[in-house]
């Protein structure tokens, strides 16, 4: 039965050496249908985007459109608001994604071969930000954050508030947002660590179990290593998340006070539809898209298998 | 699961350690859960207090005013149905398309063997990572262009191509798994390609088929950038619409919370029915290497 198949996976990998035959775009109709959606609205717009980084138009039909080749790239890089939208990704970079990926890791290290009561309750319940619109989470953190809300209300338990406004404070404004976002994010990693410790097997906890090694051996030579391929897809969700925080921050402070707040996607929005700046609006795109895509490929390479590593 | 069960013998002699770490985890998770409710309880709160309060905290109302509800679907500063029954249209359109092409492309993905196939894929793979924010400048004038500004097929359409990417990922994980066997016999009976997949794998698909479209029910209707920018204020979707109502002129805050609610409502239902299967979705919607 091996034989057979081998023979027939060899002989179809040699089939390009034959006639061609009608059949052979078969595989190519059932992709047609999705690709003319994908190319359509997602790859040609990516492309546009591109090449309208390289002009100066207004979006008006008929207003002049110039080549100012890099001209864009050179004024967004030059234009404070641009490195304050990029240094606040940074903060959400490590709110959206790296508090959230270690406070997951924690739990998997305490969790490690536990069995847990309810714990499809405490799932559910953990999980429920992700499926939320981001107004509705929007609203009600506004509530929580304004100076008569829920924070300052649990700060006044403790006799530490200030009646401050925190979405409207220049100081934690950027903060308050961060959280939300560590809110959002945490319980994904959280499930997503839980359902890869279940997956380790448990021969490699007791080995090191009679090697006498403590709890943080477990966790750096067994539970870490073992839940590689769940860290690489929760850093790419929550980096992903953290750069494309348009929604939550429009939400709720608009990118203010201020621009204290402000990320690269209020400022494509911004440029493109309020200021009518659409080349300087695309190059900010293509600035995104650019970051998106490097640090999507450097967690890939350095979280990539041992095996990989070697060949 | 099993593998925690049958190691719970061999614990015993760890009690000490073992009880530390159960009081350890229900901290955590006792703390997490409280945390994620907290900001949904306080929307609770404030949606049922009387129509004139201004306190967003969490203070157990003096009545219960639940016809702050009636107020935000009826005469609120917004047309909340209209908005709603909009969601609904874009997501009923966007879920069937999207799964029909998923599965197509997705099958030959999964099972066919071409030329290009792994380029294509990965093309393909791009749409798993790029968000709106990356393509809206365009893709606003290109539906301009079209005639599809504040309509609704122009959140329809860039909706499908964007979802179809996660869509595509999805189904070929699936078809890839399916056993050889099944198709080869078919193949051998002399079925042809759409064959096999009406008669043999689409039998077999629909509990992927209906956590794809529970899914991207989902994203559909919270989208939030695409239908604020190509749609009007009267025509919009139920987030984006209910977002331009929120500005700090809003004088009926109650309302506002119980408009809020409502919106979440439909994916919030659909989460508490199907959460298992939402779960296992989002998670794998990362690329993997």
């Amino acid at each position: 039965m091996k034989i057979t198949q081998a023979l027939k996976s060899d002989s179809t990998k040699r089939r390009p050496k034959r006639k061609f035959r009608l059949s052979d775009l078969t595989p190519y109709l059932y992709i047609l249908p999705a690709g003319i959606f994908f190319v359509t609205f997602v790859l040609v717009p990516l492309f546009q985007t591109l090449n309208l980084s390289l002009w100066e138009w207004t979006g008006i039909i008929g207003a002049p459109v110039t080549f100012v080749g890099l001209d864009n790239y050179a004024s967004i890089l030059n234009e404070p608001y641009t490195w304050s939208a990029l240094s606040h990704t940074l903060v959400f970079i490590v709110t959206f994604s790296i508090i959230p990926v270690c406070l997951g890791l924690t739990f998997a290290a305490l969790f490690s071969r536990q069995k847990i009561r309810g714990l499809v309750f405490f799932r559910t319940v953990i999980f429920l930000p992700q499926v939320i619109a981001s107004v509705v989470i929007g609203v009600a953190w506004r509530w929580v954050y304004q100076d008569r809300g829920t924070l300052n209300q649990i700060l006044g338990v403790f006799d530490a508030s200030e009646g401050r406004a925190w979405l409207g404070d220049f100081e934690w404004a950027l903060i308050a947002v961060g959280l939300i976002g560590s809110w959002v994010m945490t319980g994904l990693t959280m499930v997503l660590f839980l359902s890869g410790v279940g997956r380790i097997d448990s021969d490699l906890y007791d080995a090191v179990k009679i090697d006498g090694g403590g709890a943080f051996r477990e966790f750096f030579s067994v539970t870490l290593p073992g839940l590689r391929p769940e860290l690489t897809v929760a850093m790419t969700i929550t980096l992903i998340a953290a750069l494309r925080s348009f929604d939550l921050v429009f939400v709720t402070t608009k990118g203010g006070p201020g621009k204290e707040t402000i990320v690269p996607g209020t400022e494509i929005y911004r440029l493109a539809f309020r200021e009518n700046l659409l080349g300087e609006a695309a190059s900010m795109a293509i600035l995104l898209a650019f970051i998106i895509f490097v640090l999507v490929r450097t967690i890939a390479f350095l979280l990539r298998e041992k095996d990989e590593k070697l060949r | 699961m099993s593998t925690f069960v049958k190691s719970r013998p061999r614990r015993r002699g760890l009690s000490n350690a073992s009880t530390f770490r159960q009081v350890a985890i229900y901290g955590f998770l006792g703390l997490a859960t409280g945390i994620v409710i907290l900001p949904f309880l306080t929307l609770l709160t404030v949606a049922v207090q009387s129509p004139d309060s201004t306190a967003t905290n969490l203070s157990w109302p003096d009545n219960f005013y639940w016809q702050n509800f009636v107020t935000a679907w009826t005469k609120g500063d917004f047309p909340l149905p209209l908005l709603m029954i909009n969601s609904l249209i874009v997501a009923s359109v966007v879920v069937p398309i999207t799964v029909i092409v998923s599965v197509l492309a997705g099958y030959a993905f999964g099972t066919l063997r071409f030329r290009g196939a792994n380029l294509l894929f990965f093309i393909f793979m791009i749409g798993l990572i790029m968000p709106f924010e990356a393509t809206i400048v365009p893709l606003y004038y290109q539906l301009r262009s079209m005639g599809l500004i504040n309509n609704l097929v122009g959140v329809m359409l860039p909706q499908v191509g964007l979802f179809c990417a996660f869509g595509i990922f999805w189904m070929r994980q699936f078809f890839k798994a399916t056993h050889p066997s099944l198709i080869e016999a078919a193949k051998i009976d002399g079925a042809g390609t759409l064959r096999i997949l009406r008669s043999v794998l689409l039998p077999i698909s629909w509990p992927p088929i209906l956590t794809l479209a529970t899914l991207v029910f989902i994203w559909s209707w919270n989208e939030f950038l695409l239908a604020l920018v190509v749609l009007d204020r009267e025509t919009r979707t139920a987030p984006s619409g209910l977002a331009s109502f929120t500005g700090q002129w809003v004088q009926d805050v109650p309302a506002l919370s119980a408009a809020a609610i409502i919106v979440a409502l439909p994916t919030v239902i659909l989460y508490i029915a199907l959460n298992r299967k939402i779960i296992a979705g989002i998670l794998q919607g990362a690329v993997k290497g």
